[in-house]
């Protein structure tokens, strides 16, 4: 490497190699020990023997920093970023290969208000009148400007606040135990794996052609986990009766949601106001948008009724 | 219901063997599920039927050799750890 031979062969001999070391600059240090006067450019370290001014790594001027004078220090840092650089680069091609990172980001920029309209969207959708996810040129638009879209920020927090809200649960009638939150969070996340694929399947064997895609899937079906929340936290506050009664509350909020988000998107609209028709390629749509729809009143029901006694 | 990640990865690997299994001459083409009887009509869209065939044979040519290494590996593991 050209570090290595370089500093075997000349430990007298300084050069900041990578990015732009500045020459000439007033934080020289040392005055000028080597012979001749130094060509002044970058690079090119092992054809130019003849040395270079000795400067610190100028980061604007420290100029009284005692590591930032160590060559060594400096070649060692220069050539650890530039390692970080090249490994920074390798990890996010290969995460790259498998997920989507830019589709992430896109499921993730929310702020505060689109959280709380969203939240209240969930557990009151009867009065929201425009269900239609807006479009930016010809890109889905970002939550952050548009409400009915979806995002994976809601459900991982309401993910994780379940788990949580189950640990204590089971602590207030003391059959808690540290192995309890594990197998809670992977019933759960099992679940939920089986859904998105078997929604996967069943879209796929009716082909419809909309743009949902996985991710799209994940967010909502992770919606329910905040109806599984409110329905414990109820639960724990009001006995049984509470319990049921923010069941129902719930479940039917969340089918409403579900299938006024879901209607867009799965079926096909005929006519240009966006009637839906009832043919019968349509009737299988319905029944699967049916069938989503009623399958989260059962999951919520199967995963919280045996925190509440 | 406790699940783990380990039993969704063993239903899985019992669900894709299932479908693998399926041979083409001995056994769809007899039920009239063979993908000689799918590839009929390019009309508007194919049915659910072709698609299911069209399914079952790309999980089989896709899956074979995967499949192979996979069950190596599970039955080595079971047969270690019980």
């Amino acid at each position: 490497m050209a570090y290595q031979q370089g500093y075997r062969a000349s430990p007298k001999h300084r050069a900041p190699r990578g990015p732009a070391p500045t020459m000439g600059d007033p934080t020289q240090l040392f005055d000028d020990t080597s012979a001749g006067m130094p060509p002044q450019h970058p690079g090119g370290y092992p054809s130019q023997p003849g040395g270079y001014p000795q400067q610190g790594y100028d980061m604007g001027g420290f100029s009284a920093d005692s590591i930032f004078t160590d060559p060594m220090a400096n070649v060692a840092m220069a050539y650890g970023s530039s390692m970080a650089n090249q490994g920074k680069d390798m990890v996010s091609k290969e995460i790259d290969r498998f997920v989507s990172i830019n589709k992430l980001k896109y499921f993730f920029a929310v702020d505060t208000k689109y959280v709380m309209k969203k939240l209240a969207l969930l557990m009151f959708p009867y009065t929201h009148q425009n269900w239609e996810v807006r479009y930016h040129r010809d890109s889905p638009m970002t939550p952050r400007h548009d409400v009915n879209a979806p995002d994976l920020y809601i459900p991982s927090m309401a993910f994780i606040t379940y788990i949580l809200l189950a640990g204590m649960a089971l602590g207030i009638q003391k059959r808690f135990s540290p192995e309890v939150l594990g197998v809670c969070a992977s019933t759960a996340l099992v679940w939920m794996i089986i859904e998105v694929l078997a929604l996967l399947l069943s879209l796929y064997l009716v082909t419809v052609h909309s743009e949902l895609t996985a991710f799209d899937l994940l967010a909502y079906s992770g919606y329910k986990y905040v109806g599984m929340i409110l329905t414990v936290a109820s639960g724990l506050l009001f006995g049984s009766d509470g319990y049921y009664v923010a069941l129902a509350w719930t479940s039917c909020a969340l089918m409403f949601f579900i299938v006024r988000s879901l209607r867009m998107k799965i079926l096909a609209t005929a006519s240009s106001e966006g009637v839906v028709s009832h043919n019968s390629k349509n009737r299988i749509r319905i029944y699967i948008t049916v069938a989503t729809a009623g399958f989260q009143p059962l999951m919520i029901y199967w995963l919280t009724f045996h925190l509440i006694r | 219901m406790a699940f783990t990640l380990y039993s969704l990865i063993q239903a899985a690997i019992l669900c894709v063997n299932a479908v693998a299994v399926l041979h083409e001459e001995r056994f769809l083409s007899k039920i009239g599920w063979g993908a000689d009887h799918g590839i009929g009509g390019f009309g508007d869209e194919p049915g659910i039927k072709s698609q299911l065939m069209n399914l079952v044979r790309s999980v089989r040519t896709v899956m074979r050799v995967p499949l192979i290494i996979v069950n190596t590996v599970a039955i080595v593991l079971l047969l270690l750890f019980g």
